[in-house]
């Protein structure tokens, strides 16, 4: 007797519960419980990000807009601070260290850097991005990875203006146009893919260490140098080499550039790394994110 | 310490509520259909000493042997039933656990064991306001909060302007919040949230805010609400709101469901409490 009353009521719950993950967090029933392994439940989670990616992409231009993004000289300041980073670092490899390769290696030099500033702003802001959302972590339920995807869209949109510029400094510098530039935009989705990956993890450690912000900027300029950006991808100075393996951003931004500027095809391992490393990263950067979200709302 | 269930209090209480009906709002009818079922709920969290912990000072404390993070639990194995109709006053000192509960029925912190059933979609008004990012205009704040909240673009725009209406901001709606009082802040926090068409509304403190024009509109509000809408939490220290406003009543002390009942009575035995203090009254029977 008592069992079929225990079933009866099992069968009560599971049907309770199947009707909530199949209409989400807006549905009629919604049931909250534990979170397994500090995870909440993947599906109705995703599921949930999706509906609401109208909010990530709100957030991100409500950002442009009070960052005067959009107004002529909030443009003319994206592209000039990456630009003026490729003259310094021109300045210091072809005329302090007498390459020979001028023009090329300029048009290598603005695209590597372009692209690592969308990179590093991703991360930097994403780091920012959880902290920064104050009151509506606080008192609002909705998946928090939100926050992290909405600085990389921001920063793709900054990327978008340099991008173009490099187009010209390509025809400027005489570089040759071919059909295989269209391949690098492989490369730009795994560096998209990457970019968000990294910027969950630090938006993450940024709630428990506030002062990780501060220690991104040295991080950022060793992982550029260390990165195939001040020199192509098969000129790796000789002592980096045993270590190239273990940079993410070697495969994807070196077939990028590659791609992009040169129109070379990369070898296959470059192909099949980029991925490799870019659906790791963002797999494990979103999964310790997640792991975490349940404490950002005590923590801030 | 004695804590209620929540099916024993009120088959207790039920007498009372039909008795002494409040008189601003429906009676509270404990054989409704639910509106929301806690069950057994626990919730405990880590939480750091510093207001902004860093790597340095966990450092520096890691070197001193130090433990930098403490575990608060904030509720403990609560649990009660709140029917449809329910206008449902939540009483207790500060560090009670009330705005924990009030969070975890939102969703926003998760339980650590336990289980919440909600028939409903929940707006929560908590302490903390809406203005969540000072440079955004009012506006755009409203936007964002209410597409966080699931609703789509077209929901928004139409209830945007409802919500400058209500909040009566006039043209600091186009200003950023950092422009704002207090006053405007929290104004602007409850039209936000009445406005999210909630099937259960809950409210953290918020009567307080606006002055004494606008706290008579946002009861009224409140009411009016209280027709529609599924349930309502309110979370006040302001005894007179809850006994207005409210046709049940729970108190919670130090995570604990220490009664249930009727606004008057779960009122009274809480004023008595902070009267004679925690130690005289433990050693009555509730």
């Amino acid at each position: 007797m008592k069992e079929a009353e225990t079933s009866a009521a099992h069968a009560a719950n599971r049907e309770t519960v199947q009707r909530a993950e199949d209409a989400g967090y807006l549905s009629e029933v919604q049931v909250y419980e534990p979170h397994r392994v500090g995870l909440p439940p993947l599906a109705p989670y995703f599921r949930e990000l999706w509906r609401r990616r109208e909010f990530a992409a709100e957030l991100s231009r409500a950002e442009m807009r009070s960052a005067n993004t959009r107004t002529f000289f909030g443009q003319v300041w994206l592209v000039l601070n990456p630009l003026l980073l490729a003259f310094v670092y021109f300045i210091l490899l072809f005329i302090l260290s007498r390459r020979a390769d001028g023009a090329a290696f300029f048009a290598h030099l603005t695209a590597g850097i372009f692209s690592y500033y969308f990179i590093s702003g991703s991360i930097s802001t994403g780091a920012r991005s959880v902290v920064g959302g104050g009151s509506l972590i606080a008192n609002m339920a909705f998946p928090r990875l939100l926050m992290p995807l909405s600085a990389v869209r921001t920063n793709f949109y900054r990327f978008l203006p340099p991008m173009a510029v490099y187009f010209v400094i390509h025809a400027a510098t005489g570089q040759q146009w071919s059909w295989r530039q269209l391949l690098s935009l492989y490369f730009l989705a795994c560096m998209i893919v990457f970019a968000s990956g990294v910027s969950a993890f630090f938006a993450a450690l940024q709630v428990y260490f506030r002062d990780t912000a501060s220690f991104l900027p040295y991080f950022l300029r060793i992982w550029l140098y260390l990165s195939p950006i001040l020199w192509f991808i098969e000129e790796v100075p000789h002592r980096l080499a045993p270590f190239l393996k273990f940079n993410p951003l070697f495969p994807i931004l070196g077939g990028y550039t590659d791609l992009l500027v040169r129109g070379d095809v990369p070898p296959p391992w470059i192909w099949v790394a980029a991925p490799l490393w870019a659906i790791a990263t963002a797999g494990l950067g979103f999964l310790y994110f997640m792991s975490r979200e349940r404490d950002f709302a005590v923590r801030l | 310490m004695i804590s209620l269930s929540a099916s024993e209090s009120s088959t207790a209480t039920t007498g009372a509520a039909a008795a002494a009906p409040p008189s601003k709002v429906g009676p509270y009818v404990p054989d409704a259909p639910l509106a929301v079922k806690v069950e057994n709920v626990s919730v405990t969290y880590r939480t750091t000493f510093e207001r902004t912990p860093t790597l340095k000072t966990a450092i520096v404390r890691l070197g001193r042997g130090e433990r930098a993070v403490r575990e608060v639990q904030a509720l403990k194995g609560v649990s009660f039933e709140v029917p449809v109709g329910t206008s449902l006053g939540i009483v207790g000192a500060n560090g009670a656990g009330k705005s924990t509960l009030v969070r975890t029925l939102g969703g926003i912190l998760p339980p650590t064991s336990g289980r919440i059933e909600v028939h409903g979609r929940i707006s929560a008004l908590l302490a903390l306001g809406v203005g969540f990012n000072p440079n955004l205009s009012g506006i755009e704040n409203v936007v964002l909060g209410g597409l966080a909240n699931g609703l789509t673009r077209a929901q928004v725009r139409e209830r945007a302007d409802e919500i400058a209406d209500f909040a009566e901001l006039g043209e600091f709606m186009e200003l950023p919040i950092r422009t704002y009082s207090s006053g405007m802040r929290s104004r602007l926090a409850f039209a936000v949230s009445v406005h999210m068409d909630p099937d259960i509304l809950m409210i953290d403190e918020a009567l307080s805010a606006g002055d004494a024009k606008f706290k008579q509109k946002a009861a009224a509000k409140m009411q009016d609400l209280m027709s529609t809408a599924r349930a309502m939490f309110l979370v006040s220290h302001a005894l007179g709101s809850i006994k207005e406003l409210c046709n049940h009543a729970i108190w919670l002390h130090k995570g604990e469901l220490m009664m249930q009942g009727t606004p008057d009575e779960v009122t009274a035995a809480y004023t008595k409490f902070l009267q004679v203090g925690e130690d005289a009254f433990s050693l009555e029977d509730l």
